[in-house]
């Protein structure tokens, strides 16, 4: 027994019981996901099968083509509205929320502290408390229906200037700054070329995150799109499943669809959500 | 320092005039100004959007505000917020609410200690394991709820056939939506699913930063892996314990996206046919843009503000007390 307790965790080797629990762990975290391609990819009889069918079919292109010629659920452009709202909100992020950051981190002024506080506050409130009002509020400016409605809300988050306040707060050196000060460079001119290249990792990490937040929103967008023909892809997705006389197939095409771009960003940006979570990343 | 040593020496460069008044003033301006400029985008855009609707969700909750009947807004004083007290269908909601919240944030957070526990070790594709269990995490919720919506669906859904594998076949098979029970327990899988991962992660986080004599120190008394886990490695990490509970809740309380696509008509937000799973974020929704009665929809969102702040601190207490008895 004594061989390996006194080791901590972190430099014990993982035998076999640790990776078969992860392997079933991992199972269980992907199972749902390869599930709803199967599904997309079979015939009605796939659905109801018992034992469960787990072999994909050939009938993807054919699912996909009565997800995206259905009427009333306008899921092509629905695509099209998700990918522009999670791109501006996930760029319009990134710059407020790391100028707002920079000027917390590295600039000194009157009330700095206690406008961070007041930053630091808003990140526990719930979001959902102010729904009511804010549809009033897109309706009296007549947005409601409109792609403004759900970009302007999530334009910045308190989250972003907290992460990047503290992100900038390591990586640029305070004698970077100043000296680039001292030769006479604008306040903005040290954030484009001196603040900016050294917070990359960091910009990454906020974009992954944001960009999947967006993405993955449903409650607001439904508030203020719902029975528009502007819908995001997930408006569009609760449209498919609703009715009387449901076809799964069909509903997990297009879930499946709704899907993939996350899957691509975690193929590619995996690394970076994870650290992003693991440094301390929030729900939004 | 180092950057300015590259550069020319001042003598080299051409005798610079004295800075003019214009240049002084810009200078001025930089050093005080600028601060503000770059905070005020985050600041005006989150009061319009943010800060504005919380405080006129207020103001809304106190008026009779119905979209149907605009002719009939006007100061309704608390009679919405009294209105709450007697309405059956406000705690009924409440009460699912809880229950879903139970059954989701106790398993959810235990086996993301005992995954976290697995990951904190040295292993072979330690990325791949990591990235592995955030699927969940990125998976839309719509999505996924749609896929375990055929899961628990009642005739030849896979958590029956499962049922039946393992000796609980029934002769009816379960209609999982029908009873509170068993569709707070459906709904409860699909968050748990979703948010185990990422605790994982946040605890394994916090555990690599535990210092690693103290486990030296520990080893001593023979303590093996799971006491270790238990006595250390918990006490050790419990800020972010903590975090995780009081970030469950303020999610948990707020469950909207699984009770809706779980719902056989998801636009209806009826939360089952008699009300069985419908949480309080649905009956929000429900109120103000189905009934579009928005004044009664606001008064409901102060109160589950209150019962959040209140719940968040109570189990944020809790998970100290029994924390720091270890």
């Amino acid at each position: 027994m004594t061989t390996f307790v006194n080791r901590a965790p972190q430099d014990t080797r993982g035998n076999w019981k640790t990776y078969l629990g992860l392997s079933l762990v991992l199972i269980f975290s992907a199972f749902p996901v390869y599930w709803m391609f199967v599904i997309a990819t079979s015939t009605d009889a796939a659905v109801t099968q018992i034992p469960p069918s787990v072999i994909p079919g050939g009938e993807l292109l054919n699912n996909l083509n009565e997800v995206f010629t259905m009427n009333d659920v306008y899921f092509t452009a629905s695509l099209i509205n998700s990918f522009v709202v999670s791109s501006v909100i996930t760029a319009s992020t990134l710059f407020f929320c790391s100028l707002a950051g920079f000027a917390f981190a590295k600039l000194r002024f009157p009330a700095r502290n206690a406008l961070m506080f007041v930053v630091i506050l808003t990140l526990t409130v719930p979001n959902q408390l102010g729904v009511v009002a804010l549809y009033i509020l897109m309706g009296k400016i007549g947005w409601n229906g409109t792609l403004l409605a759900v970009i302007a809300p999530g334009l910045v988050s308190a989250f972003g200037v907290f992460y990047m306040r503290q992100f900038i707060g390591h990586a640029v050196p305070d004698e970077l700054v100043e000296s680039a000060r001292i030769d006479g460079a604008m306040t903005l001119r040290v954030y484009w070329s001196i603040v900016l290249p050294a917070i990359r990792p960091a910009l990454a990490v906020l974009g992954l995150l944001t960009f999947v937040m967006a993405w993955n929103d449903f409650q607001w967008p439904l508030i203020t799109l719902n029975g528009t023909d502007f819908p995001t892809s997930m408006v569009a997705l609760s449209d498919l499943a609703s009715g009387n006389y449901v076809i799964y197939r069909r509903v997990l095409a297009g879930a499946f669809v709704a899907t993939v771009p996350l899957i691509v960003l975690l193929l590619i940006g995996g690394r970076q959500i994870v650290r992003g979570i693991m440094e301390g990343a929030v729900k939004s | 320092m180092s950057l300015t040593q590259l550069r020319p020496p001042p003598q080299h460069a051409a005798p610079s005039p004295k800075p003019s008044r214009a240049k002084l003033w810009l200078y001025r301006f930089d050093t005080k100004a600028t601060p503000y400029v770059f905070i005020a985008p985050f600041f005006i855009i989150f009061t319009i959007f943010g800060l504005f609707p919380i405080v006129y969700n207020g103001v809304v909750s106190l008026r009779t505000w119905r979209l149907t009947e605009p002719d009939k807004d006007g100061w309704a004083g608390f009679a919405n917020f009294s209105r709450l007290f007697s309405d059956s269908d406000f705690w009924n909601a409440l009460y699912n609410t809880f229950g879903i919240f139970v059954l989701s944030t106790v398993p959810q957070l235990l086996a993301a200690l005992i995954i976290a526990n697995l990951l904190n070790r040295k292993l072979r594709g330690q990325a791949f394991w990591r990235i592995g269990i955030l699927l969940p995490y990125l998976t839309p919720v719509v999505a996924s709820t749609l896929v375990f919506a055929v899961f628990f669906s009642r005739d030849s859904g896979m958590a029956n056939w499962f049922l039946s594998l393992v000796g609980f076949g029934q002769e009816q098979p379960l209609d999982w939506r029908a009873a509170k029970w068993s569709s707070w327990i459906a709904i409860a899988t699909m968050v748990n699913w979703k948010w185990i991962g990422y605790n994982a992660l946040l605890y394994l986080s916090a555990m690599q930063s535990i210092p690693k004599d103290i486990y030296e120190a520990a080893s001593v008394d023979g303590a093996g892996p799971w006491r270790q886990l238990w006595r250390i490695t918990v006490p050790m990490i419990q800020p972010v314990v903590v975090f995780t509970v009081i970030l469950s809740t303020i999610g948990g309380l707020q469950l909207f996206n699984e009770p809706m696509m779980f719902d056989e008509n998801p636009q209806s937000a009826g939360g089952g046919s008699a009300h069985q799973f419908q949480t309080i974020a649905q009956l929000i929704y429900k109120v103000g843009w189905k009934d579009l009665n928005l004044g009664y929809a606001a008064a409901m969102s102060w109160a589950l503000f209150l019962i959040i702040l209140i719940v968040a601190g109570i189990n944020a207490l809790l998970t100290k007390r029994i924390g720091g008895d270890r």
